[in-house]
């Protein structure tokens, strides 16, 4: 018997049940992106099968970090730039846990840069969304990672002389399986891929384009986009490394003409999950280890088992 | 001092192989029926420089280092890196005979391999053997081993002739050899040890006294170091999860978790730093597995902020810092105590943690146990703070020390069924973050539990973990958050034995105080010192946070002045000490010592006499006295 009954329940889920009772007051700005991401999310949970306490979002900080006080599920909101090492572990530390992690371009490709490229590196199996709105928001508009070169900000008064990092083409060279960008704007295409994300065994990126009315109002509204699965014009294999490669080069250099391609850039079914891989060498038990701890007839091993070749 | 004790060191080139040829030579002295301490020496490099392990065998106890030491066994660096004399790192081939000179006792024994080493490069060496009445054996150890086998084989030849010159018997040395070799490569060694035994035996007439002790262990017995013990408590507490980053001398203690966890269906993950190494900690264990990291002081440093996000969300986690010589890079291999306010008090805001410094092998057994407990049951960091010395040293302690029942109790986690019953706000959200409780715990629920949904969050938050600025709120939680330690504190005074450890007669008019891994050398300082004629009686404190405040005091108290014994420049534990009492500023003058080498007990002894006499005239090199507040 499992001591945790959340997970694998089989019954109707409504979509409510992802709002909280009492909604604290959010602290996003009208017009703001993210809540673009959260309607996405409380679409794609149930349509997916997944109750809110079978769910752990894991947050970093910034307003994206917010998304689980808003999102009604287990939430843990970390600290900047490490939802992903937080949010590896409790998945592999329960596995039937569906583990979502959140944060902003600076969160996840700045500060917490290193943690990415690890963790896709890896392919740990859960779903990474960033919100990337090309700023840092809620210190009050600095230039971020993704900010377009030239970018003047109180913190880089002459423009930013750095060349925007590259999120797609990252997430491909680190090794994330399942890669896709899609925007605030676009909630149809962004629910599904929230969905096929969370599907996907191993690392899923989504690099989530999220408009900030604030502090980036130069900054397009990421319309009018293109869904590049829509668009003849972009014909690619997205289970070919190289292909990919190309695409995402054109998507990202697009983004800062002003052409929105959004959809998926690279899908990998085959890569076997860390989780797999791990279990293979024979260094992860088959069962989840969270459920060994409430397990009655347990009989835990002890250190004098390994006390003969001291002697 | 020890009438008939051996000390036995055997020095070399890093890569040489001298610790593993010491560990088996320690196996084989306690097999034999002794007590063994061994205490390693060696530079931060992979090839060459120069290291030497220490082996002291006494049919007593032994709980420290000696003074000086009476066999050198001097094999040479093989992969000396500048054999001229005036380069910058000294003449390098010849540093396992010169450098190891003047700690040798008079009477002492020398064993030098005159394959790769030649006494005449050793300023005044023959005039210094004379002096010092030491008995030279120059052996060929090169050229034996080339002959019956292979260059590298020089060390066996070396154990040969110890053995030889000590009347020591051959079983438990050969017994070893077959235990971890086979073939050719055991018959090799086994023809090197006897023909160097007998060579040595048959070709030299003796005129030294020096004998191996003779003793009888009441029960069979295993060596292990520190780093061993430490990670066997945490398999025994039910810790079955770690993640790290390799750093010297953190990475004993990981290695041997990451060898055994798979054995134990448990999971090791080495990752790309230490930020993340911690943060994996606190994931897994917020996701209802006893979990673990730990580094040394660098790596450590990366740690307080997921430290600090333990504290705040009340996820229960176990550190571990394996301090060596700072600051920064300092000397890597090299063991220092000056981490111990860096792990205090690193990370933003009010600490709040629970921190225990073992001082023996024993000890960092039943500490790390200790620290599971106090972490799970209340939901707090612990840490367990030590050092290079003490991960390093191998001691005997008798198997059945071992033979424990395991505790895997994840501590104050709900069921569903008490979930159900508990209280939750009208969203349906579980109250993981009580106003008032007993103790300061309020009990958690783990992700995937019917009903328990809430939210973790390192921002200040309410009952059910909503981001809350509210100041009455915010004074609650911190009031029960910190309320915690006090509970700590009183269940560890009245629950258990202390963790403190007292030595010497309890009327004793001085106080000799240590904390961590000094304790063994302290101990030792206070039967010499009692042995002169002095009235001394030592504490070993292990409880950094909370602080033990009411032995401490006692302690103080029943003393007319205390002489407080640590590794580091700033006497950090002192500074403690006076902060958590207030009193006795005046009563506690330092010793302190951070030359890279731990304090041997005659040095302890001399900084003893050096304040009692108020003259340091005659104080140990690399030891200096910090006097007490107000002097």
């Amino acid at each position: 018997m499992s001591a945790f009954n959340a997970i694998g329940e089989e019954r109707d889920i409504e979509r409510d049940e992802f709002t909280p009772g009492i909604e604290p007051q959010p602290t996003w700005c009208p017009g703001c992106g993210d809540f673009g991401v959260l309607k996405a999310l409380k679409q794609a949970l149930p349509e997916v099968g997944r109750t809110p306490e079978e769910v752990l979002t894991v947050t970093g900080i910034g307003c994206s970090g917010k998304l689980n006080s808003y999102l009604e599920t287990y939430g843990f909101h970390t600290i900047h730039g490490r939802s992903l090492p937080v949010a590896r572990a409790a998945k592999l530390a329960n596995p039937g846990v569906e583990v979502i992690a959140a944060g902003g371009d600076g969160d996840g490709y700045g500060i917490g840069g290193n943690h990415f490229v690890h963790t896709a590196r890896e392919n740990h199996d859960m779903t990474y969304i960033v919100f990337n709105n090309e700023i840092f928001g809620l210190t009050k508009g600095q230039t971020s990672p993704t900010s377009p070169k030239g970018h003047k900000s109180k913190t880089q008064p002459s423009g930013s002389a750095k060349t925007p990092i590259r999120p797609l083409s990252q997430s491909l060279t680190s090794g994330a399986s399942y890669i896709a960008r899609t925007a605030a704007v676009n909630p149809n295409q962004a629910k599904e891929i929230i969905m096929e994300a969370i599907e996907h065994d191993g690392f899923a990126h989504i690099d989530f384009l999220t408009q900030c009315p604030t502090w980036n109002k130069d900054a397009k509204q990421y319309v009018p986009y293109i869904d590049i699965q829509e668009n003849d014009e972009y014909d690619f294999d997205i289970h070919d490394r190289r292909e990919a490669s190309e695409m995402m080069y054109k998507a990202e250099d697009a983004l800062y003409e002003g052409e929105v391609l959004t959809g998926r850039f690279y899908v990998d079914d085959e890569r076997p999950s860390y989780q797999e891989e791990k279990r293979a060498i024979g260094e992860m038990p088959e069962e989840p280890l969270a459920e060994r701890y409430f397990d009655d007839d347990y009989e835990w091993e002890r250190s004098a088992d390994l006390i003969d070749r001291h002697k | 001092m020890t009438d008939n004790e051996l000390i036995w060191r055997v020095a070399g080139g890093s890569g040489d192989g001298i610790d593993s040829t010491s560990q088996n030579f320690a196996k084989a002295l306690m097999r034999a029926g002794l007590h063994v301490f061994t205490h390693r020496h060696y530079p931060s490099r992979i090839r060459g420089g120069h290291t030497y392990v220490e082996i002291r065998a006494a049919e007593h106890e032994v709980k420290s280092r000696g003074d000086g030491y009476n066999f050198l066994l001097a094999l040479g660096d093989s992969f000396a890196r500048n054999p001229k004399e005036n380069a910058y790192y000294g003449n390098e081939e010849t540093k396992p005979l010169s450098e190891n000179l003047d700690e040798l006792r008079e009477g002492g024994i020398i064993v030098y391999d005159s394959g790769l080493l030649d006494a005449e490069d050793i300023p005044n060496f023959e005039e210094r053997a004379e002096e010092n009445n030491w008995h030279v054996f120059d052996l060929d150890l090169r050229g034996l081993a080339k002959e019956h086998g292979r260059e590298v084989m020089r060390n066996t030849a070396g154990v040969g002739a110890t053995a030889a010159l000590l009347d020591m018997d051959l079983e438990h040395i050969e017994d070893l050899m077959e235990d971890a070799m086979g073939g050719d490569i055991l018959e090799a060694n086994l023809t090197i040890l006897q023909e160097s035994y007998e060579t040595v035996k048959d070709e030299y007439d003796f005129e030294h006294d020096l004998r191996v002790p003779t003793g009888d262990h009441d029960e069979e017995q295993v060596l292990l170091s520190g780093s061993n013990s430490i990670a066997y408590g945490a398999l025994d507490e039910g810790c079955r999860f770690i993640a790290g980053y390799p750093m010297t001398p953190w990475t004993d203690v990981f290695t041997i978790m990451s060898q055994n966890l798979p054995k134990f269906g448990g999971i090791s993950e080495q990752v790309e730093d230490e930020i993340a190494a911690a943060a994996l900690a606190v994931g897994a264990s917020h996701a209802g597995v006893k979990s673990m990291s730990g580094s040394s002081g660098g790596g450590f440093a990366l740690m307080s902020e997921p430290l600090g996000l333990a504290e705040m969300t009340e996820t229960p986690v176990v550190l571990v810092e394996a301090m060596r010589a700072g600051p920064s890079t300092g000397m890597p291999t090299k063991p220092e105590q000056g981490d111990l306010e860096h792990v205090l008090y690193s990370s933003q805001g009010d600490s709040n943690r629970v921190v225990f410094a073992p001082g023996t092998v024993g000890e960092a057994y039943d500490q790390t146990r200790m620290a599971f407990k106090m972490a799970y049951d209340y939901q707090i960091p612990s840490i367990v703070i030590f050092d290079q010395k003490l991960s390093g040293e191998n001691t005997n302690l008798p198997a059945s020390f071992f033979d424990r029942e395991p505790n895997a109790d994840p501590g104050s986690v709900l069921t569903e069924e008490e979930i159900a019953e508990a209280a939750h706000d009208e969203s349906g959200k579980f109250h993981r973050f009580l106003h008032e409780t007993e103790n300061g715990v309020s009990p958690r629920s783990l992700p995937g539990q019917k009903g328990g949904r809430y939210l973790a969050t390192g921002n200040e938050h309410n009952q059910s973990g909503h981001i809350s600025e509210d100041p009455e709120n915010r004074v609650y939680q911190m009031d029960r958050r910190m309320q915690k330690l006090d509970s700590i504190r009183e269940e560890l005074n009245e629950e258990y034995e202390t963790q403190q450890t007292y030595y010497g007669p309890e009327d004793a008019e001085y106080g000799l105080i240590t904390w961590g891994s000094q304790q063994g050398a302290v101990e030792e300082a206070v039967d010499r010192l009692n042995d002169a004629g002095h009235s001394v009686r030592s504490i070993g404190v292990s409880d950094m946070m909370p602080f033990p405040e009411q032995e401490m005091t006692e302690f103080l108290e029943s003393v007319e002045e205390a002489l407080v014994v640590e590794m580091n420049a700033t006497a950090q534990f002192r500074g403690l000490t006076q902060k958590e009492l207030g009193l006795y500023g005046d009563k506690m003058t330092s010793l302190l010592k951070y030359n890279g080498n731990p304090f041997e007990p005659g040095e302890v002894v001399k900084g003893f006499e050096a304040q009692i006499d108020d003259s340091t005239e005659n104080l140990a090199t690399g030891t200096r006295i910090e006097p007490a507040a107000g002097d």
